[in-house]
């Protein structure tokens, strides 16, 4: 804006006008680092506190990413040490490839750069932020380097390198390269990396914490060992629960539906120079030779050049693009290939859950891959009930994207609307209306796809597309479904035992007001109600299927293979009774045993019952 | 006034040093059926079948109007109580724990009262924090399905209820034992007790010719006060409201062994009617015993809802009728043996029309003795009742 030169001036002294020339001095680039560095929160340091779990967050991340492509099961060890009152020095180490001397700087030194961003593959890791961004915020804060030990195989040498990120140039600055030898004893399986970063921080347990996405991250993760030292040196352990790899994601190319106009003028610039529709089958999924000549005729009506399939696309200027753009729209492609998607998998959701969570029903759901803006996608849900959970608070949401834990901004996520739009009252469980149901439930939502579309850079909660939004509701209700069926079957389940009880109680007296009455012999009575009792209670102990009937040894529920009840953590009977068998509830325990031994048993107890009596 | 000591229905029985209130064969039959319940129960149990008891029904379904005995009489239908049913096992052990207890009392010749009983089978269930019984209601009502349930009166489970009601009159009773001239009672009267069976008391002698009986205790002194009974020489009985069942029974015997008849001085109210009712055909409750205990010919005397006009009562005695009167006597209205019954249907319509009901004390307002000096003599005179 030119100086407004007509403009009154009034005594304003203290103001020097700009000039042009002036202000153009001031005017320079401004590096990604830089920004970065001023708008950290946007990367997840906003606090101490986050910022630490952000940086182990991103190591972590990384480190399975790596591990997962070269196909190693990752054993990941996190240690946290305090230097000083609100210093920390966090050292991430894995058994990953390793990376190679060359790329460290680049890696840890300059943001935005990373494989990840440029393909349309299924990763933990997107943009290329993460990690430099915490060595850059620990320089900050500390002015300590960040420190990286890489090794990438038996026979190589480990390279330790000790970096600074100029974050004027958004390139890294090599403080010292010293190369161990061989032998060294820092990789117990020949490859790996440690990070070490040193920054300010704070270490709190308990929501949001290390501990918590650490946890959340085995749950997703059964795959992967990780242990965990906490500043106060307490080490945690989370086993691997299983020894097979997640399949590799593939990489696909872009859907021409999840384009847009301006990304499409962009790549047509890029691209080598080519023909309309080669340009169209190759850098396109789902783009043939025939949906490419349908794309370009629709095009070529839609603008006043013509435009043939062999159109040379350096001839193609704005207009034509446009053209073509709107073509995209209106015709229909089969939607994106979804063998890109590597979901969890109900079986590993179910290994993971029940390895960190104490519940007593396990369900899981994988939803059918699907679409939105034209980048493929898959829901899962698996939900936890009962058991050691807490019954008086409201349901836990776990939420993850491509297995890494979101651990922020719950209220903002898809996954969080979905949950509480859920009629979980139909399923048994209380909703106070508008928010999320109560009892002792663990909801798990992960999200799968070659893009998650996250409401923000520090990847915190999945934007609400009515696609995304869905399919979690189909999976939710799929889980709430068999969660109904079970706590319906485990509520009749426990009225019969009440039913036993009830009658158990009664017979004693019954029997000694007969004695006195006409002198039958209350022994025997009491043993002969006591059979009849049991014969007329015997229901107790069997299965009932969802609509009441009696069924062989294993019922639907059990037979399915997404669903996991664990009887001895079943709390049916424990609330509020004061019945003889408190000590011993025939009807949660018995259904496992069979009928014979559940008869012994409770014959059992009637004799050592009688001898009570009599002394 | 002067003793009249001569003629009087004697039927005292010859006294034995020690009684029970009950015959001793009226007592045989008792435990017997109090076995006979145990007995099933063992036979069943050891059989491997489910124990069970028929009780009859005490609802209104299970009522009948007998027409030609004029009283309410218990059906056949029956429920089953079981020992094997969630809602019916603690009843069922109640019962047999009362039965225990009855023939425990009978045993030793002695009775209880509802609340005694309560106490007596009153213990904690061994292994458990549950009590036999959480309150004397809880007994009471098993109780009666027992009695009803063995086809006992509670009488003959030795097992009597509060006194209440009072009597005095030209009659002199033997209770157990003791005689006892209704004629000098004082300002207290006789309180009737609750067991009035023939083995208890007997009627020694009676000049009276009739008995009035008025619903409550505030009325009966006036009546007394002004020995009313003395001048129209008849019986006077209260009943605090919903007689009892000593009273009715009371009522019953000096209807049918003395021949004596029964008018009754009731509010003017769907209550009062109710009250009227109960006397003369039984009780829903107690239809089982209504043989000994309804009296078809009693009469209503009073208070009238054309008495508000015929007394020229003042505006202040008016009571409203509320909506629950309303539907109550639409009902009693309903009831068979009044449905027939024009008088009656044009008492409750009056009364509808009227839309108040009135007292018996309202005739106060008249004059302190209007009742005893006026009202019921001109009534009795023009021998005015309803029926």
């Amino acid at each position: 804006m030119p100086p407004a030169a007509s403009a009154p001036r009034k005594k304003s002294k203290s103001r020097t006008a700009a000039t042009a020339e002036s202000m153009a001095a001031m005017q320079r680039e401004i590096s990604v680092s830089e920004f970065f560095a001023k708008n950290r929160h946007l990367l997840g340091f906003d606090n101490p506190r986050k910022a630490v779990l952000t940086t182990v967050k991103e190591a972590v991340d990384n480190a399975l990413d790596a591990c997962e492509e070269a196909g190693i099961l990752p054993t990941i060890a996190v240690t946290m040490l305090q230097t000083d009152e609100t210093r920390f020095k966090l050292t991430i180490q894995d058994n990953g490839p390793g990376i190679v001397r060359k790329q460290i700087e680049n890696i840890f030194g300059k943001l935005l750069y990373g494989s990840k961003f440029h393909r349309m593959k299924m990763s933990r890791g997107q943009q290329g932020i993460g990690i430099s961004a915490a060595g850059m915020y620990g320089l900050m804060t500390t002015g300590k380097p960040v420190k990286i030990v890489s090794k990438t195989g038996k026979r190589k040498p480990s390279h330790e390198v000790v970096l600074k990120i100029d974050t004027s140039k958004n390139r890294a600055e090599v403080v010292s390269d010293t190369e161990h030898p061989e032998d060294d004893k820092f990789f117990a399986d020949g490859h790996g990396t440690i990070v070490t970063i040193e920054l300010e921080g704070k270490y709190q347990k308990g929501r949001q914490s290390i501990d918590e996405y650490l946890e959340q991250t085995a749950i997703a993760n059964p795959h992967a060992e990780i242990s965990w030292t906490s500043p106060t040196n307490e080490t945690v352990v989370f086993p691997r629960a299983m020894n097979e790899l997640p399949a590799e994601a593939k990489e696909i190319k872009p859907h021409p539906k999840g384009i847009e106009l301006g990304t499409l003028i962009q790549m047509l610039e890029r691209t080598e120079p080519t023909s309309v529709s080669s340009f169209l089958q190759n850098e396109f999924s789902r783009v043939g030779q025939r949906k490419a000549s349908e794309l370009v005729k629709l095009a070529d009506k839609k603008t006043s050049t013509t435009i043939t399939p062999r159109t040379r696309i350096s001839t193609m200027g704005h207009a034509e693009a446009e053209a073509l753009y709107k073509a995209i729209q209106e015709t229909s492609i089969m939607a994106p290939p979804t063998d890109c998607l590597v979901p969890i998998g109900s079986r590993a959701l179910l290994a993971g859950l029940l390895k960190e969570v104490q519940a007593e029903f396990f369900a899981a759901s994988t939803r059918p891959p699907a679409v939105y803006r034209g980048n493929p996608f898959q829901m899962e849900v698996a939900i936890a009930y009962g058991g050691n959970l807490a019954r008086e608070d409201t349901a836990r949401i776990l939420r993850f994207a491509n297995r890494v834990p979101l651990l922020y901004q719950q209220s903002a996520c898809s996954s969080f609307k979905a949950v509480l739009e859920t009629g979980w009252k139909n399923y048994g469980l209380s909703q106070p209306k508008g928010s999320l149901p109560t009892g002792p439930l663990v909801v798990m939502v992960h999200m799968a796809s070659v893009w998650v579309p996250f409401t923000s850079e520090s990847k915190e909660a999945i934007a609400d597309y009515d696609e995304i939004r869905k399919e979690l509701r189909l999976a939710l209700q799929e889980c709430g479904r068999k969660l109904g069926t079970y706590l319906r079957r485990r509520q009749k389940m426990k009225k019969e035992a009440e039913r036993r009880s009830v009658f158990e109680r009664y017979i004693g007296e019954i029997s000694t007001a007969c004695h006195n009455i006409t002198g039958t012999d209350a022994r025997q009575l009491y043993v002969a109600l006591q059979k009849i009792a049991t014969r007329k209670t015997e229901e107790a102990d069997q299965k009932l299927d969802q609509d009441g009937k009696v069924v062989g040894k294993q019922d639907a529920l059990e037979k399915d293979d997404d669903v996991i009840i664990l009887h001895d953590r079943s709390t049916a009977g424990d609330e509020g009774s004061d019945s003889l068998f408190d000590e011993d509830m025939p009807a949660r325990k018995l259904p496992r045993r069979g009928s014979k031994a559940a008869k012994r048993t409770v014959k059992k107890k009637s004799t050592r019952k009688k001898t009570s009596r009599k002394s | 006034m002067a003793k009249k000591k001569a003629k009087s229905t004697t039927r005292k029985k010859k006294t034995t040093a020690k009684r029970g209130p009950v015959s001793k064969k009226r007592d045989a039959q008792t435990v017997a059926a109090i076995e006979a319940l145990a007995d099933s129960v063992a036979k069943d149990g050891l059989k491997g079948r489910d124990p069970s008891m028929d009780i009859p029904l005490r609802t209104v379904s299970n009522m009948n109007w007998n027409k030609r005995k004029r009283i309410l009489e218990m059906g056949d239908a029956t429920q089953t109580r079981e020992l094997f049913n969630v809602g019916q096992a603690r009843k069922f052990m109640q019962s047999l724990l009362l039965a225990k207890g009855c023939k425990d009392l009978i045993k030793a010749e002695k009775t209880l009262s509802l609340r005694g009983m309560y106490y007596m089978s009153l213990h904690t269930i061994e292994g458990t924090k549950e009590k036999t019984f959480n309150d004397q209601s809880e007994s009471d009502t098993v109780l009666e399905d027992l009695e009803v349930g063995l086809g006992g009166l509670r009488e003959e489970l030795h097992v009597f209820a509060k006194k209440r009601g009072t009597m005095v009159g030209n009659i002199t009773i033997v209770d157990n034992g003791d005689e006892i001239n209704c004629r000098r009672m004082g300002t207290g009267g006789y309180a009737i007790p609750s067991i009035c069976e023939p083995s208890v008391m007997q009627f020694k002698e009676c000049d009276a010719k009739f008995v009035l009986h008025v619903e409550k205790d505030t009325v009966w002194s006036r009546f007394n006060e002004d020995r009313f009974w003395e001048k129209h020489n008849c019986i006077l009985t209260e009943g605090s409201g919903q007689p009892p069942r000593g009273v009715r029974r009371l009522l019953h015997r000096l209807n049918k062994e003395l021949g004596l008849p029964v008018y009754c001085l009731l509010d003017c109210d769907p209550w009062g009617h109710y009250i009227y009712s109960v006397i003369k055909q039984g009780s829903i409750n107690l239809a089982f015993e209504s043989e000994r205990m309804a009296i078809p010919d009693a009469k209503f005397m009073g208070i009238r809802a054309e008495d508000y006009d015929r007394c020229d009562l003042s505006a202040d005695v008016r009571i409203a009728l509320n909506d629950r009167d309303v539907t109550r006597a639409r009902q009693i209205a309903d009831y068979p043996w009044f449905k027939d019954k024009r008088p009656w249907q044009k008492e409750i319509k009056k009364l509808l029309t009227n839309g108040f009901k009135m007292e018996v004390e309202s005739l106060i307002t008249k004059d302190i003795s209007y009742v005893t000096e006026t009202y019921v003599p001109e009534r009795l005179k023009a021998k005015d009742f309803l029926d």
